[in-house]
């Protein structure tokens, strides 16, 4: 389980103090999804935002039933609660490069390119990275990680869930 | 059929008598923030003491209306009326807020004959209140008692098509959507009365799940001058929304011209934050 971290603070280390532009920088993010001992288990279904104070939040992963007939998957996505609210209900799902199928317990790693795709341009301020996992027939929980961009390579952040999330890290790296 | 006349007497005789403030008239739907490109929600309409048990008379379903968020006229499905309740399904095909309301109107008055006063028989309307007052007639009048019951619901992002006001009896103008609630969050309402802002309108919140607590929790709240009132949500959950002016009892002796009635309810969901 923390396999992922080493690995993590591994490529950060490797990057050092060295001046990168923000636009070649990434940002990795891993989720834990725990290994529940439940008797009706699904995985959750997990959104991945950015918060920043007086801009639009912005999705930068979303997991559910995407492969369902009729679209039916969607219709849970409004128990993603927070992340429904600012930002999914306005959202068109699915959406390119945003959604995709729900993930197995474990580590879950995923990496955003500034100036690209979801994640796109970041101009110099606050952040909120915020991970919200809700799980049919089960709980939800939300965790958040503030973070100041430009980040320096390498920086960690690390929050741990205590129900329907495990540990949950970001940490910039190119 | 004879039946659900009775029970159509009944809850008539409720909402225009007295006896109403005894009883809680409510719909309660089964969602109200929805996802998807389509949904169905189902609900349960009664008339009852405790929120939202249903213990005493069904809504009746008849005058029960769908806007879609276009405007256009939807459609309640599979309604059915039971001995303590209704219930009904709404399938959500747009994206947007829908309102499902049961609107009334009802003429109250009376006039004098003979040198008696006679009371307008219950169900009369604007349209039929000529007929029902006989020839010879003095001293007639009239009040409309205008009751509106409604809910919303939302599949996707929330719209404010449907809020337009009709210019009738008591009605919410919302300036925090109702399908946008939080607990922790105050929420802002506008309320008008027969379009204009109703100012000093007494307001009453209840939260739902009364039969497993002690205290009512009811807060009892009033309008500005600009008819808007901020309420907060001490809990998540559902709460019934309560507001009526006019309530002089049926068969009173009050003097002077009968009052302006009218009534409005709606629940409301708050989520969790």
């Amino acid at each position: 389980m923390h396999h992922g971290y080493k690995l993590i603070l591994g490529s950060g280390a490797a990057l050092g103090a060295a001046t990168i532009p923000a636009s070649a920088q990434t940002l990795n993010v891993s989720v834990t999804i725990p290994r529940l001992p439940v008797a009706e288990y699904h995985r959750p279904y997990v959104a991945i935002w950015l918060e920043k104070e007086g801009s639009s939040p912005r999705t930068l992963s979303v997991w559910y039933d995407v492969d369902k007939a009729k679209g039916e998957g969607a219709k849970w996505l409004r128990d993603i609660r927070q992340w429904w609210r600012v930002s999914g209900r306005s959202m068109t799902l699915p959406a390119d490069g945003i959604t995709g199928a729900t993930r197995a317990p474990g580590e879950q790693k995923v990496a955003f390119t500034a100036g690209k795709g979801p994640l796109g341009r970041l101009t110099p301020g606050n952040y909120t990275l915020v991970v919200e996992a809700a799980r049919e027939v089960g709980g939800r929980e939300l965790l958040r990680l503030p973070f100041s961009w430009p980040a320096k390579p390498g920086a960690t952040l690390r929050a741990k869930g205590s129900t329907e999330l495990g540990a949950v890290s970001l940490s910039v790296g190119k | 059929m004879h039946a659900k006349y009775l029970i159509a007497g009944a809850l008539a005789a409720l909402m225009v008598s007295g006896t109403a403030q005894a009883h809680r008239q409510w719909m309660l739907p089964s969602s109200t923030t929805l996802s998807g490109t389509e949904s169905w929600v189902t609900v349960d309409a009664a008339v009852s003491n405790d929120l939202f048990y249903f213990e005493h008379v069904p809504m009746r379903t008849d005058n029960i209306a769908v806007t879609q968020p276009d405007g256009s006229p939807g459609k309640i499905e599979n309604a059915a009326t039971g001995k303590y309740r209704s219930t009904f399904d709404v399938h959500l095909t747009q994206a947007g807020t829908y309102r499902i309301a049961s609107v009334s109107t009802a003429v109250m008055g009376s006039y004098t004959l003979n040198g008696e006063v006679k009371r307008l028989p219950r169900g009369i309307t604007k349209d039929n209140m000529a007929a029902a007052i006989p020839a010879g007639a003095t001293n007639v009048q009239t009040s409309e008692a205008t009751n509106r019951n409604e809910i919303f619901l939302t599949l996707g992002a929330p719209t404010t098509t449907i809020f337009k006001p009709t210019g009738v009896g008591i009605e919410m103008v919302p300036v925090t959507h109702p399908n946008d609630l939080v607990s922790g969050e105050s929420a802002t309402f506008q309320f008008l009365l027969d379009g204009k802002p109703a100012d000093g309108l007494k307001i009453t919140v209840i939260p739902g799940g009364i039969r497993y607590r002690d205290a009512l929790g009811q807060q009892d709240l009033v309008t500005d001058k600009d008819g808007k009132l901020s309420i907060n949500w001490p809990q998540p959950g559902m709460f019934w929304l309560n507001a009526s002016i006019g309530g002089r009892r049926e068969g009173s002796e009050d003097a002077g011209p009968p009052q302006r009635r009218a009534s409005y309810v709606t629940t409301l969901e708050v989520l969790a934050p």
